[in-house]
């Protein structure tokens, strides 16, 4: 990647940056939407089992593969029918969300985690700490990510969390190339030489002087992030190497049920319409977040 | 734009070069790990259901060096590797190496048509969304896009096959060509041979047979290059000489066609160059579900099988292309923007 | 210009070879690519269906459709009183195949026979290791080189096996695939030309079907072989379109793109009968998918407590549900088409309440434990993890826990093995050669505990009546023997037995001939289709 190292163009930051940004964002009708669908996901996954209809495990062992209600041959009991155990498809779908969000979440936040902190060494220290993390950051990138993360997973074994571990390593480059590029082009910012001046240590220098302001692309990188997560994860509950069943997550459903594909297409679509739809808001709101943060694109 | 000898394009050459040889041993080392510490037992792997007696077990082990201190076996790895001697798998007794190159071309063929998908109807769609900039073809497009970006590809690839091949049944259901045709290989690549061979009817089987799967395969760099032809537009669009330009009259299409545009697909190639990694990973999915030979299936299926070898020199060789990919594209990078060549 | 005139060439020859295209083609869309094209050191079905059953035979063969020895490169044969010399007459006149890289200058004789044991058995032959790593998995599996004695030739057409003590599954054993016939002369100008490896990617036999290309896993195509002793085939061409994905085959067939194909998912089942150009052909398995109980570890060691486990268990549900109808409710370890079965043994009833009491009667409360679920899809048992769900399920209504762990296929066999293991252990069988011993002894004999004895179930009396019906031939003493092991193994219930999967085998109606192998083979000779 080539970062864009033009200068910030913001003349003088607004008191209420908050509002600005929420000015920005919710210029874009998408984002909002987004961020709408989003937060019902969030609240469905939150109150999973107050929703759902069912409990995601029980097996209603006289209604095996029945289709959605709309469909002839249903069950009245089961909106949008049953799996090949009789388990209600609806309930599982949305306790699905939790493990999908889940993932979302503890996956940005372990690769935000690690990349930030290598990143940061990498930009503030540059010499030989530099040169060593960047080049472990370049082989991590030099194996196609999903490949990487399924021999890791064949390492730690196939499960939901070792699945959540690979993932989050194979992101974490992204964020240490992004971080260090930043840090290095606000290092030598007036600012930053003004705090130095004053007496400020290596961290306050690192953490509270410099990381602040490297904020917004973090923040759109985690948004990818995100979604990319739960893609991956997904990806790997297909092949067999994910969550493992008969945990309802989306993409191990979708995986269990892809002999289904022509006897009953519903256990293989609504699976895989709950990832696009999830992932869809995220980006949404990533795209929202990116003209609202970057400045270089809000003025065009 | 300065061209031929360029002190700084050279200096960065050797700069960039000099930076491959850590990552590349970086890589062997991941590649050999990885492969020791995966749970299971290369011997037992090999064996049926009847197992090995421990006897035998013993001698195995010696054969295949396992026997040995880890660090020697992996030395012995890095010189046969070095040799061009990527090992023999343990599933077909054939050399990796072999395998690989052929099934490289079906990877290589699907991956290239579905870029070609992507460019052909990306660029385009890209540069008229920037024009009409918020206009229905802008937001359509771009919702589109931002769909095809967020897509599930193998849940998409099942719609396809229940859709075209089974429900429509226009497209076959897989295979790289009808069984009917029975070319030997000369380039491994199927739409190259059937020409070769002068055989047409071969040339449109082998076409239906690979269109479903290079869409799949195409769709999230399709969107990719959509979005980021249409930025990279909207940006240049913007700057001063393009104002100018259109200031002085020209007409809205000139300005496009040659102001703008040339300078818009600088990022654009950058961007294309970037997905063959993501390309290769999705390359697995897509032919996973399409039961395409190609590489990426072979991976998956050795990691199922737990063929050690071919797991561990196919994640390095896989590694090293993607590698090579990314520093050409670099390199192009370079050659085309100086500015990046001097800091 | 010089690549533009090979190029010229080609074409020209192929433009012939399309001249013969009006030929009768065959395409069977197979499960999985062979690992390569010997018979002997290979294992899996599909090996075998691309080997042995296409371009090899052996010297004696299982009649169509069953498991009865017939011959085959042995013209007849006579077995000496005490059941310790098997002598053989070979078939005169039988040809090898004539391929671009091999022409044969000989039949097949006494000297072929021979080499194709003796690179088995003799750590010294130079064939014994021609591939690096390889293993001899059935001739070791089938304890060969513990009943061998010797295998002399008697003259060009005659070969004597000698064993060591008598071994009734013997001739059986000669019709499996690993005991296929293979070419010494061959193998000779291989050996000479430096290129072993070459006979396993460039095959020559005697079988109907000729070895023509391979494209790595994609496609294997095969000739009808013109001077076959039994006649040429009615199909002259015979194509593999290797196809893993059971759906895709399914989809594929429906689609017109292959004539047959092997394992069905069963949820497709349904889909290919209701189709008007499809036949689908069914049989009953030789196989059993059972769950082993450690029977050294307590509670389990009570048979009282595994027959408790077992009667919670509503396995109706389970065939329903993972077998979707393609199985069928287990009494015996051995499936009801093999001799020996016995009827009388009654079912497993499903009955939670008595379950309950049992449970309670042996002093057993607040169980948990560990259940293992096979990690990959089997003949036996299409979905090992779906079962656990299942029985999980059951077992909690009795008060049960079950915790479902999985690993890896190896590590799941090799950590399964052990003495210590904790839990019932999900594993089935595919029988090998159509005798009962194949069951009873390789899977619950005392010697093999921490082999393939999953139970570490060690029976006086079962031991004693198996290994008496190993040594003697009449079929009615061994039923008998086989009958009161039976008996045996339902009163101490060291393993639930599950289920006997049904077999499905769906075509095109215009596929004629084709018979199906209950051992699971899918062999080509003889089949033709109508045009």
């Amino acid at each position: 990647m080539a970062p864009s190292t033009e200068p910030v163009a913001t003349a003088s930051k607004p008191a209420s940056g908050l509002r600005e940004f929420w000015y920005y964002f919710s210029v874009n009708r998408g984002a909002v939407i987004g961020l709408t669908v989003f937060a019902l996901l969030v609240l469905m996954a939150i109150f999973a089992p107050l929703i759902a209809p069912y409990s995601p495990d029980i097996q209603y062992r006289d209604a095996l593969l029945k289709p959605p209600i709309w469909e002839a041959g249903s069950d009245p009991r089961f909106i949008l029918g049953t799996d090949p155990v009789g388990r209600d498809m609806l309930s599982r779908l949305i306790h699905g969300a939790r493990y999908s969000l889940f993932i979302g979440f503890f996956v940005v936040i372990g690769a935000l985690f690690v990349g930030v902190i290598l990143g940061v060494l990498a930009g503030y220290f540059r010499g030989w700490v530099d040169v060593a993390i960047m080049r472990v950051m370049d082989i991590i990138l030099a194996f196609p990510s999903l490949l990487l993360a399924l021999v890791l997973v064949a390492i730690l074994g196939p499960g939901l969390f070792n699945a959540m571990i690979a993932i989050a390593i194979v992101l974490q480059p992204h964020f240490a190339r992004l971080v260090r590029a930043a840090v290095m082009a606000e290092k030598n910012r007036e600012y930053v030489t003004a705090a130095k001046l004053s007496g400020a240590s290596h961290i306050r220098l690192m953490l509270i002087t410099i990381l602040p302001n490297c904020l917004g692309p973090i923040i759109v990188q985690a948004t990818l992030s995100f979604s990319n997560a739960i893609l991956d994860a997904a990806a790997l509950g297909f092949l067999g190497m994910g969550a493992q069943p008969p945990t309802p997550e989306w993409g191990t459903m979708l995986a269990t049920a892809r002999e289904f594909i022509l006897k009953a297409p519903w256990v293989v679509t609504f699976p895989g319409l709950a990832i696009l739809i999830t992932v869809l808001a995220i980006n949404l709101i990533g795209d929202g977040l990116r003209d609202a943060l970057d400045p270089k694109l809000k003025r065009s | 734009m300065a061209k031929g000898k360029d002190p700084h394009m050279l200096n960065y050459l050797l700069r960039r070069l000099a930076l491959i040889v850590p990552t590349v041993i970086g890589i062997s080392i991941c590649a050999f790990a990885f492969v020791r510490v995966l749970p299971g037992d290369p011997i037992l792997a090999m064996a049926g259901q009847h197992g090995v007696t421990p006897e035998r077990y013993e001698i195995l082990k010696e054969q295949f060096g396992y026997n040995l201190p880890i660090w020697q076996q992996y030395f012995d790895y890095l010189g046969s590797v070095l040799q061009g001697d990527f090992g023999i798998s343990l599933a077909t007794k054939r050399p990796v190496i072999t395998e690989f190159l052929t099934l490289f071309p079906a990877t290589i063929e699907l991956a290239l048509t579905a870029m070609f998908l992507a460019v052909i109807i990306g660029i385009p769609a890209g540069i008229f969304a920037a024009v009409k900039r918020g206009s229905w073809f802008d937001q359509a497009t771009m919702g589109v896009a931002l769909t095809g970006y967020s897509m599930p590809i193998f849940w998409w690839g099942l719609l396809l096959i229940i859709f075209f091949s089974g429900y429509l049944g226009w497209t076959p259901v897989s295979g790289r060509i009808a069984l009917t045709f029975f070319l030997r290989p000369i380039t491994g690549f199927m739409l190259v041979d059937t020409l070769l061979y002068g055989n047409w009817p071969a040339f449109v089987s082998a076409l239906r047979h690979l269109i479903l799967p290079a869409i799949v395969l195409g769709t999230i760099p399709l969107a990719v290059i959509a979005r980021q032809t249409r930025s990279a537009m909207l940006e240049v669009l913007g700057e001063d000489y393009v104002r100018t330009a259109r200031a002085k009259g020209l007409s809205p299409r000139r300005v496009v066609n040659i102001h703008a545009l040339r300078n818009a697909l600088i990022p654009v190639i950058t961007t294309i160059g970037l997905q063959v990694g993501l390309l290769m990973g999705g390359a697995i999915l897509t032919e996973t579900i399409f039961t395409w030979p190609g590489v990426g299936k072979w991976m998956i299926d050795s990691i199922f099988k737990r063929d050690y070898v071919v797991v561990q020199s196919g994640l390095l060789i896989i590694a090293l292309i993607v590698m090579a990919v990314n520093l050409a594209v670099d390199l192009l990078y370079a050659f085309i923007n100086p500015r990046i060549r001097v800091q | 210009m010089k690549l533009m005139k090979t190029l010229l060439a080609a074409t020209a020859i192929l433009a012939l070879a399309a001249g013969a295209a009006q030929a009768k083609q065959l395409i069977y869309c197979s499960e999985a690519s062979p690992a390569h094209f010997d018979p002997g050191p290979t294992t899996g079905g599909n090996d075998f269906d691309a080997s042995a059953h296409t371009i090899y035979e052996r010297l004696v063969e299982f009649a169509p459709g069953t498991t009865e020895v017939i011959p085959s490169m042995a013209e007849s044969w006579d077995i000496s009183e005490d059941g310790l010399e098997y002598t053989f007459h070979l078939r005169p006149g039988v040809k090898f195949h004539t391929e671009p890289y091999f022409t044969p200058t000989r039949d097949m004789n006494a000297d072929d026979v021979i080499f194709s044991f003796e690179r088995q058995w003799k750590e010294d032959n130079p064939w014994h290791a021609y591939l690096e790593g390889m293993t001899w998995d059935y001739f070791q599996g089938m304890d060969m080189p513990k009943y061998l004695a010797s295998i002399e030739k008697i003259d060009d057409l005659t070969v004597k096996f000698t064993l060591t003590e008598p071994n009734s599954p013997m001739l059986a054993n000669l019709a499996m695939q690993f005991a296929s016939i293979v070419s010494k002369e061959y193998a000779d100008q291989l050996e000479a030309s430096g290129d072993m490896a070459a006979f396993s990617t460039q095959p020559v036999g005697t079988g109907p079907f000729q070895f023509v290309d391979y494209q790595l896993d994609t496609v294997i195509r095969y000739a009808a072989f013109p001077d076959y002793w039994d006649g040429k085939q009615p199909i002259d061409d015979l194509i593999f379109a290797i196809t893993t994905d059971a759906s895709v085959r399914a989809q594929r067939l429906l689609a017109g793109e292959c004539d047959i194909m092997p394992y069905p998912a069963p949820a497709d089942i349904e889909t290919l009968k209701a189709d008007d150009n499809l036949n689908v052909m069914e049989s009953e398995g030789l196989n059993i998918g059972y769950i082993s109980y450690n029977t050294t570890e307590p509670p389990f060691d009570n048979p009282d407590v595994r027959k408790a486990l077992t009667m919670a268990i509503d396995k109706s549900a389970i065939i329903e549900a993972v077998y979707q109808g393609a199985g069928q409710d287990a009494k015996n370890l051995i499936p009801p088409t093999m001799w020996s079965y016995d009827e009388a043994t009654p079912a497993d009833v499903y009955d939670p309440e008595k379950a309950k009491e049992m449970l309670a009667a042996a002093g057993v409360t607040d169980l948990t434990t560990d259940l293992w679920a096979i990690p990959v899809s089997r003949p036996y048992n299409p979905n090992g993890q779906r079962v656990a769900e299942l029985i999980q399920a059951d077992w909690a209504a009795v008060g049960v826990t079950a915790n479902i762990v999985t690993y890896e296929w190896t590590e799941y066999r090799e950590r399964g093995k052990q003495p210590d293991r904790k839990g019932p252990f999900m594993i089935g069988w595919t029988g090998d050669n159509g005798d009962p011993d194949n069951f009873f002894a390789t899977l619950f004999s005392c010697s093999a505990i921490g082999v393939s004895n999953y139970s570490s179930w060690c029976n006086e009396d079962f031991e004693a009546a198996i290994q008496d019906a190993k040594a003697i031939s009449d079929p009615a003493e061994r039923t008998a023997l086989y009958t009161k092991a039976q008996e045996i193994f339902k009163a101490e219930e060291p393993a639930i037995t599950l289920a006997h999967s049904r077999v499905f085998m769906p075509m095109k109606k215009t596929v004629l001939n084709y018979h199906m192998s209950p051992l699971g083979s899918h062999i080509f000779k003889g089949v033709d289709i109508q045009e």
